[in-house]
Formats: structure tokens, C-alpha cells, sequence
């Protein structure tokens, strides 16, 4: 089955070992946040806590349009962009 | 009154060693190793550069564990462990985090690790962590799983006792000073900013707060049951029924079994005042105790007193303070020490340590009579733990 194409800002890198695109099953947002979790332990709470909020400054973007929801569906083929809305001093 | 009872044999402390300092700051950990005298130091890392780091602490028990809470600015908080001193680090595989909220229910989310205590000698591979908003996690296994401790997370009067954003820090309201009585690992102290000093007798399951006489100038009533701000407590391992802390609203001393705190802080010189964040005990002298204050008037400028920094050490239990500022600025300097940022050592005569919010380290190794600069250009710096 095809899978979701993750694409991931430089902050997560440490996680996926330098990779910048990963792959993920799911059918949802949430899904597949938990599957990079299972493949990449501690990943998920960093950019969404345990209320299952995603974070202040993570965003994501599902072909391009912002997905403030972890009910957000995917589709085989879909890319999901996860990037840090980098900011402060 | 002071006394000098001790609840174990004073044992001879070492007169010269090398001493590691863990240093965390606002852009990540730092780890300093001095030479057998403590006059040089040599610096490593940073460590995790571009995390906020609040705590980094090496545990006691096998002196080779170490924990680290980190965040960033954009990623969500966890904890970091070593096994080998600093030099590898993994991740917790479950890091502290509240339950997840009932329909309806107040949504607790950690913003950060704010606070780590190793549990007690008798208990390897326990610890405590405090958080930002109030929490405290316990772990049973060295620090890669946490869980929360129910009997003061879910406690009936946990939002009572802890208010709301409004009554804690800048950087949030925060659980720290973790305090496990060395005779009995069941008792155990935690302070709350806000919220105040609080008690457990049975291990964390049931807690009461220990505030009296301490004093609440922000409130309408100055002497509440609890709502106090208590920067730093600390507990003389030697002497465990005695304790000091440095409040928002003074400097206090206890000795139970009287709860009444006293506030030895009004001994302190009028033009320098007893407000500050950290606090330190003499490892082998319970009548012994340094601060750093800090200008706690008007708008709380929180800087040193006239830009004049200096370090206040009581050797009688609070009766009166001396001034120890040789070496350090005599003017200008406009910085101040976080709560977890001043530190000592357990050799004789006593070192001590401190990192400023304009990223310098100080040290000193003959208990404060004359201080020297090892550090300096780091970021700001949260924490200074200093082990031998």
C-alpha cells in the first residue's frame, strides 16, 4: 500500500536520523503521527501534547493547506508537511 | 534557635578533589570539570545547543547517571538520561505528562521539566520531577518512564493550592524544590511558585501545606495557609528537620517539629533587603546558609542591589549576615542568579558556584571569601549543580 510522504523541518532531524522525508501509514493526521512515533519513539510528544494539542509553533500542512486537526484525513500518496514556525530570540 | 543537633556522625569532608559543575542555560548545557584545587576549569559542549535547559543532575547514588529536562522554544519538553556522566545521551521513553482530561475536565498539559531530586539512597533508580504548570512525576527506573503523582496532581485542592497562570512565574508556574527527607524516603517537600511549601508524610499520596508565618505581601490577607511564592527550599541533610527557604517575600528558616517559619531575613542589612531566588547549605554545618539577593523594590527590578553583586552568608542560623563580594564587580553589574543556579560543593573548605542571567560563572573555594570568574559569554544560565 502506498504510504504518506512526511516531509520534516530540521528540528525533528535528531529524531529520524537526519532524513528530511519519511514515509508513515494512516488514514488520519493522528494515525500517522503515531506511526512516525512508533518508528521514531518520542517524536509525537514533542510536537503534540498529551491532550493532543498540536503544539504552538508546529504546523502542519497537508498538500499544502494548513491541518490544525489530528482527525485531518490522508490519502495513500498525500504528502504532510511538519515544520516549526521558528521564531524568538 | 539555632541548634547544633545532628542526626548523623559528622564525617571528615575532603580538603581537595575535582569537582563537576552541570550547568543548564536557556541554549543548552554546559559541563565544567575543575582541576584537584579548583582554581581551573575546563569547559564542555554545549550540549543539546538551542534547547531551553532548566535542570541537568548527576545522581548521587551511582555518580554516574545523569538527567536532563530540556525543550525548545518550538518542540514540546522531555527528559534526556545518561548513564556514562554527560558523555551519551537517550531520551525518556515516556517523559512527564499529565493524564489525558475527562470531558469537561481542566486539559493539563507540561510545558516544561522545570525541577529534578533524586529519590532517596535507599530507592536507586527513583526520582522526582517538578513542572511547569505544577506537577510531580515520579519515576521507579532511572528516568526513562515517568508517572504522575497522583496524590498531589489529582489532589481535590490541586487548583486551590495552585492558582491560576496569573500566580506563577514569568516562564509559568512552576513545582521545584523537591525535597526527600534522608531518614525516611515517605517524607517528602515540594515548593510551589505559586502555591507555597507543601508536606508529604506517605511517599506523595496525601499533602498539606506548610506556610505559616510566611509571608504573602501580594495578597489581601499577608499571612494565607497557602498562595505563598517560595523561590528556593532546602533541607540540611545532616539536620532534616531543618529547613530554609528563599521566598519572594523573605528569607525563612524552620525547625520542626515547630511548622512556624521564621523570617531570619529581617536581619539582613535595610539597603540590600532578603529577597533572592537561591539558597545553599553548608554540607556539614546546618547554621550555615549563602544568598545572593537581588533588588526585590518597586517594579521588582530583580537585579543585584545598586548593581553592586554580592553573596550574604549567616553562620548562626539567620541571627546575622555577612557581606562576601570580594571579587566580584564592584559596580555596574546589573545580573542576577535564578533559584537553581547557585550551588556548593561538599569538600572543605566549602566551594561554591553560580551562574548569572548574563550567562558568567563564579566561583568560590573557600566558602565565599573571595570569588573568581571561570566562565563567561555563555547564554543566560538557569542551573548550577555542582558534584564532586
Amino acid at each position: 500500500m502506498s504510504k504518506v510522504e512526511v516531509r520534516l523541518a530540521a528540528l525533528l532531524h535528531s529524531y529520524t536520523r537526519g532524513r528530511s522525508t519519511v514515509s508513515a501509514s494512516g488514514s488520519t493526521l493522528g494515525d500517522v503521527l503515531d506511526d512516525l512515533d512508533r518508528r521514531y519513539p518520542g517524536l509525537r510528544f514533542r510536537i503534540v501534547d498529551e491532550q493532543s494539542r498540536l503544539r504552538r509553533h508546529v504546523r502542519f500542512f497537508i498538500n499544502g493547506t494548513d491541518a490544525r486537526d489530528l482527525t485531518a484525513p490522508l490519502h495513500p500518496g498525500d504528502k504532510l508537511y511538519i515544520v516549526g514556525a521558528l521564531s524568538g530570540g | 534557635m539555632a541548634t547544633k543537633t545532628r542526626t548523623a556522625p559528622k564525617r571528615r569532608a575532603k580538603s581537595a578533589g575535582s569537582v563537576q559543575l552541570l550547568v543548564a542555560t536557556r541554549k543548552g548545557a554546559f559541563l565544567l570539570r575543575s582541576d584537584a584545587a579548583r582554581k581551573a576549569f575546563r569547559i564542555e559542549g554545549p550540549h543539546f545547543l538551542g534547547h531551553v535547559v532548566h535542570h541537568v543532575v548527576l545522581d548521587p547514588r551511582d555518580r554516574r547517571t545523569m538527567l536532563m529536562a530540556i525543550k525548545t522554544g518550538h518542540l514540546g519538553p522531555t527528559v534526556m538520561r545518561s548513564t556514562d556522566r554527560g558523555r551519551s545521551w537517550t531520551e525518556a521513553g515516556h517523559p512527564p505528562q499529565f493524564p489525558k482530561a475527562a470531558d469537561g475536565a481542566a486539559a493539563r498539559s507540561v510545558e516544561h521539566v522545570f525541577w529534578l531530586t533524586p529519590g532517596h539512597a535507599s530507592e536507586p533508580g527513583v526520582w522526582y520531577a517538578g513542572t511547569s504548570p505544577q506537577g510531580l512525576f515520579r519515576s521507579e527506573d532511572g528516568g526513562v518512564t515517568w508517572q504522575g503523582v497522583a496524590g498531589f496532581n489529582e489532589h481535590p485542592m490541586y487548583f486551590t493550592w495552585t492558582g491560576s497562570g496569573q500566580d506563577g512565574t514569568p516562564d509559568g508556574p512552576a513545582a521545584h524544590s523537591i525535597l526527600v527527607d534522608p531518614r525516611d524516603p515517605r517524607r517528602l517537600f515540594m515548593g510551589l511558585s505559586g502555591g507555597g511549601s507543601f508536606l508529604s508524610e506517605d511517599r506523595g499520596e496525601s499533602w498539606r501545606p506548610l506556610n505559616q508565618n510566611v509571608r504573602c505581601d501580594f495578597f489581601p490577607d499577608p499571612y494565607p495557609e497557602f498562595g505563598q511564592d517560595p523561590h528556593e527550599m532546602v533541607l540540611h541533610p545532616l539536620q532534616p528537620d531543618r529547613l530554609y527557604q528563599q521566598n519572594h517575600c523573605g528569607i525563612y528558616r524552620l525547625d520542626l517539629p515547630d511548622e512556624r517559619w521564621v523570617r531570619i531575613g529581617e536581619n539582613m542589612p535595610k539597603r540590600v533587603g532578603d529577597i533572592g531566588f537561591s539558597i545553599v547549605l553548608h554540607p556539614r554545618d546546618p547554621d550555615t546558609a549563602w544568598v545572593f539577593p537581588m533588588d526585590g523594590s518597586s517594579v521588582w527590578p530583580r537585579v543585584s542591589p545598586g548593581g553592586k553583586p554580592a553573596v550574604y552568608v549567616t553562620r548562626n542560623a539567620g541571627r546575622s549576615w555577612q557581606r562576601q563580594d570580594s571579587g566580584l564587580p564592584r559596580a555596574q553589574a546589573w545580573f542576577t542568579v535564578k533559584r537553581q543556579a547557585f550551588s556548593g560543593d561538599t569538600l572543605d573548605p566549602v566551594g561554591l558556584y553560580f551562574g548569572t542571567t548574563s550567562g558568567e560563572l563564579w566561583a568560590s573555594r573557600d566558602g565565599g571569601a573571595r570569588w573568581s570568574c571561570i566562565a563567561r559569554h555563555l547564554p543566560e544560565i538557569y542551573a548550577v549543580e555542582a558534584a564532586a
